[in-house]
């Protein structure tokens, strides 16, 4: 598209250029006897009324037709950007004025504008540009406005205001530079849209007047013979189309690369394939949900990410399960593959997914589709933004019974209602009616947490519901998710980063680590019985877990790892205090360590920490 | 100051519709004077003589001072500016300095043949726009069918830098002169109106398109559609329900930002077809230096820009409450 751009604009700058020396004479030269002629071999586009050569005339006009388009719009470019860049650097009350003015010149069309101060300054390619320049300025003004905005909030601008910079220094050295990449884009997809209006004025009788001409003229003067030779008033109408276009599209050539200035770093290389899983549970007649080696692949710019890399996991009906790491260890992924969710793009593998007793991979897509619907609900982290801003809450309430179940309307808002009392939200039938916005953070999760038990589903997955909320109202959210757990005895896989809200709440907690999990043990053995260094850190890094209050939890020192990283082994490799040389040539396999705890490292920390067992306990009741 | 706008602050906590609607109405109100005095200096700022410029070189000096006289030229300006104010208030606009006919009348006439090819143009824009957006925006989010959204970004590209004159042109030249297809100019019944409402509609039509397709992608992307796809609801109510709703705002918008621009585009089309509208009689009045009609035909189109941009935003407030109180 570049080249292209390109290509025409150089032709265009060629032909303004040489068009005028090469074809002026022929566009002038009247022939009496060759009047209003159509296409011919001499004339490919014919004669206008005084027998001149049209083709000529068009092309002899290029540089009469872009010189006002570029000078108006360059004119009006700099009267706006001076009016939007002062807008930043005076006071408050000036400013608000000075935006008003640019709203009040926005409310008109500026062909319309154009018209009147073309009409005001006379007909004529002098006035046209004048009034071009007065009709396109308010844009520049409020793109300047809009973006000076922004700069004006910066550190640096504060900075400069205190040192006392003098506002046309502020505007020249520290407002423009700022603004002008922007501004330069949309300069030249004004130069296009001056083209034509420009070609309109001209056409209107308010442009060019003979006898100079531009392309606008000779389509207005093509256009009065079009029932007879159409092509004197097309090539013209071509000609603006074609300029107007160059100019279109090296502006989004221009936006393009501006976008593209940051290509993210190539990756090369595959990642090693890991290990097969063996830490795998049995299928029992109790699992609800099953999965083997999860995967999820995400394509980043031109390389491949592996958030998620080999996940198994395993729940029994009305388990509370924790799921555990820092931002960006894969759990959020975990959860949205689990449940069909993935971006657009990302793909998920597994060796093996069972849920509600049926293999995932043999469901067809109505039945896989039928079994989420009814079987698996979702509260996501942000109450803010998982509601639809425009949606009555008793509409996101119901949907989704109403779509699954059939259930008519009234009964469904019954059962609504019945839900939110269940919720401790009092005034159900004006809480039905109002919109998100409406209500509070805290309101908007019960909300959320009542909308994920209307259907009565299987498992909820909770996305770190409690992340966004204060510690109140965390509270109050967790204990209203363990009484959904009991009351409908449904299983619940808990997200969240925060290992003591885990160890508080659930059975049994997994400890995701790099897109695996590196740790699977029960809630009441976190305090003092993790084996993973890992675990041990995050366990640490609470103080209230821990029994020794003396001694100062080692920080979790370190980055994550790279998920688009290809090392083939452990990937705590870089944070381990105690790494062995098998760790950085192997991935560890979760494997058993009893029944109910397993571990994914080639040298599990002993089972007892620096403090006794039998103080811990009594330090945690 | 400060007490007033924090005076302000509370009433519009209390009564955001109240005080909505009254910034608005002033904000029109503003706007509206500024179009009445602008087309009253638009005649007294004209270079020359603009009586003399209409009845010609020749004219007797006694017809021009007559003339002048009833244009009430030859008084104060103060005292010009309240007598149009007041004819204005009693929809006069003063007679034609060509044809001697009253403006009132001809506008009377020709305003309704206008609304009559903008009014269609912009509701095809709507009706073509917002579903094709949409259904663009679900087909290709996410980087699928690469090449649709190309020739999608060309075609809406060049067709959106068409002006519309010059498709006026190209229409009234391969449909109506090649073709025969329809009739090249004038009112003569519905055939006529397609040519028109196609030239007006196109551009716009267009531009609205690569807005809404590019919405549709930013709102299925939102938290609340991934909170909906998880109600797995059936794929039209998820995208009529949850996603056309939130792309409306910004497309009507944009849309109610394309309304003047057509409204404007109707002067152009209008000479092309010599459509009885508006539009042509200022086009050719420009030409014949009739500046009572010039003035006439700036205030209609400016008020009308005025009034649809009002509506719009009035709509707009309806169909999303939070802008109320977001600007308030």
């Amino acid at each position: 598209m570049g080249v292209t751009a390109l290509a025409m604009l150089a032709s265009l700058a060629v032909l303004a250029v040489v068009g005028p020396v090469l074809w002026g004479p022929a566009a002038d030269r009247p022939d009496p006897s060759a009047v209003l002629q159509g296409p011919t071999g001499g004339h490919p586009l014919g004669t206008d009324h005084l027998g001149r050569d049209l083709l000529a005339r068009l092309l002899a006009s290029t540089w009469s037709s872009l010189l006002p388009a570029v000078t108006a719009t360059l004119l009006g470019a700099a009267a706006g950007v001076t009016l939007g860049a002062l807008t930043a650097v005076v006071g408050g009350r000036t400013r608000r004025l000075l935006g008003a003015f640019i709203n009040l010149l926005l409310a008109f069309p500026a062909l319309l504008v154009a018209m009147f101060f073309a009409v005001l300054f006379g007909a004529g390619a002098r006035g046209a540009v004048f009034a071009l320049a007065v009709a396109c300025a308010p844009g520049f003004a409020r793109l300047t406005q809009t973006l000076a905005a922004g700069v004006a909030g910066t550190d640096f601008m504060a900075a400069a205001r205190v040192l006392g910079l003098r506002r046309h220094r502020l505007l020249r050295r520290h407002v423009l530079p700022h603004v002008a990449e922007p501004l330069l884009l949309n300069t030249t997809v004004a130069v296009g849209s001056a083209l034509v209006a420009l070609s309109g004025l001209s056409f209107l009788g308010l442009g060019a007047q003979p006898p100079s001409y531009d392309w606008g003229l000779l389509l207005s003067q093509g256009l009065d013979r079009v029932y007879t030779e159409p092509l004197p008033a097309v090539a013209p109408g071509i000609a603006i189309v074609y300029a107007g276009v160059a100019f279109q599209l090296l502006g989004e050539v221009l936006a393009k690369a501006a976008t593209r200035q940051h290509p993210p770093a190539r990756q090369t290389g595959e990642p090693a394939a890991s290990p097969a899983p063996t830490g795998r549970r049995p299928a029992g007649a109790d699992l609800l949900l099953e999965v083997a080696d999860l995967r999820v692949a995400l394509p980043a710019g031109d390389r491949t990410i592996r958030p998620v890399r080999g996940v198994s996991l395993a729940l029994r009906r009305g388990e509370m399960v924790g799921l555990v790491g820092e931002s960006g260890s894969g759990k959020s992924l975990t959860a949205l593959a689990l449940a069909d969710l993935l971006p657009d793009g990302a793909r998920a593998t597994w060796s093996a997914h069972r849920f509600l007793g049926a293999d995932v991979g043999s469901l067809t897509r109505r039945e896989r589709h039928r079994q989420l619907a009814t079987g698996m609900a979702m509260i996501f982290q942000n109450p803010a933004s998982a509601f639809n801003p425009a949606l009555r809450i008793e509409t996101q309430l119901t949907e989704a019974v109403r779509a699954h179940h059939g259930i008519p309307r009234e009964q469904a808002v019954e059962q609504a209602r019945v839900q939110l009392q269940r919720v401790a939200l009092p005034g159900e039938r004006r809480l039905l009616r109002s919109r998100p916005f409406q209500l509070s953070g805290g309101q908007r999760q019960r909300v959320a947490i009542a909308a994920a038990s209307m259907m009565r589903p299987d498992l909820v997955i909770a996305d770190e519901p409690t992340t966004a909320l204060d510690v109140t109202v965390q509270r109050q959210i967790m204990d209203l998710l363990r009484r959904v757990r009991r009351d409908d005895a449904t299983a619940i896989l808990f997200i969240s980063h925060d290992i003591a809200l885990v160890a508080d709440a659930c059975d049994r907690v997994l400890v995701m680590y790099g897109g695996t999990i590196v740790e699977s043990l029960p809630a009441r053995a976190l305090a003092d019985g993790a084996r993973h260094p890992y675990t041990r850190m995050l366990v640490a890094s609470v103080r209230g877990l821990t029994a020794d209050r003396e001694s100062s939890p080692p920080g979790l020192g370190g980055a994550p790892p790279d998920p688009g990283g290809t090392a083939p082994g452990c990937p705590f490799l870089d944070r381990c205090p105690q790494r062995l040389d098998r760790c950085a040539a192997e991935i560890p396999v979760l494997s058993a360590l009893d029944p109910h705890h397993e571990v994914a490292c080639w040298r599990p920390l002993p089972p007892t920490a620096s403090s006794g067992r039998p103080e811990t306990e009594e330090c945690d009741t | 100051m400060a007490t007033v706008s924090a005076r302000i602050g509370a009433l519009s906590r209390r009564h955001p519709w109240a005080v909505f609607c009254c910034r608005r109405a002033v904000r029109l109100t503003v706007l509206l004077l500024l179009v009445v005095t602008a087309s009253f200096a638009m005649i007294r700022l004209v270079p020359g003589d603009p009586v003399r410029a209409a009845l010609g070189v020749d004219a007797p000096p006694d017809l021009v001072a007559a003339e002048r006289r009833n244009l009430g030229l030859d008084r104060e300006l103060t005292a010009q500016y309240w007598s149009y104010l007041r004819r204005l208030a009693h929809g006069d606009l003063g007679v034609s300095l060509v044809t001697g006919e009253p403006v009132t009348e001809l506008i009377r006439a020709r305003l309704p043949a206008t609304l009559r090819l903008a009014v269609p143009a912009f509701v095809c824009v709507l009706a073509v726009a917002l579903p094709g957006g949409m259904l663009a925006g679900i087909r290709t989010r996410g980087g699928r069918r690469p090449r649709t959204e190309l020739t999608l970004t060309v075609v809406t590209s060049v067709v959106a830098g068409v002006p519309d004159f010059v498709l006026a042109a190209g229409l009234t030249a391969g449909l109506a002169v090649g073709l025969r297809a329809f009739p090249v100019a004038g009112d003569l019944g519905p055939q006529s109106y397609v040519l028109p409402v196609l030239a007006l509609a196109l551009a716009p039509t267009a531009v609205l398109l690569r807005i809404v397709r590019v919405e549709t992608l930013r709102v299925l992307a939102m938290d609340h559609v991934r909170a909906a796809r998880a109600k797995r609801l059936p794929a039209a109510t998820l995208h009529l329900r949850h996603v056309a709703p939130n792309t409306l705002t910004a497309s009507l918008t944009v849309a109610g930002s394309l309304l003047p621009a057509l409204i404007a585009g109707t002067v152009l089309v209008e000479k092309v077809f010599a459509w009885p509208g508006i539009g042509s009689a200022m086009a050719q009045s420009v030409v014949a230096q009739d500046y009572a009609v010039v003035q006439a035909s700036v205030l209609v189109l400016g008020s009308a820009v005025l009034v649809a941009n009002f509506l719009v935003d009035l709509a707009l407030a309806l169909l999303d409450p939070r802008s109320v109180i977001r600007e308030t």
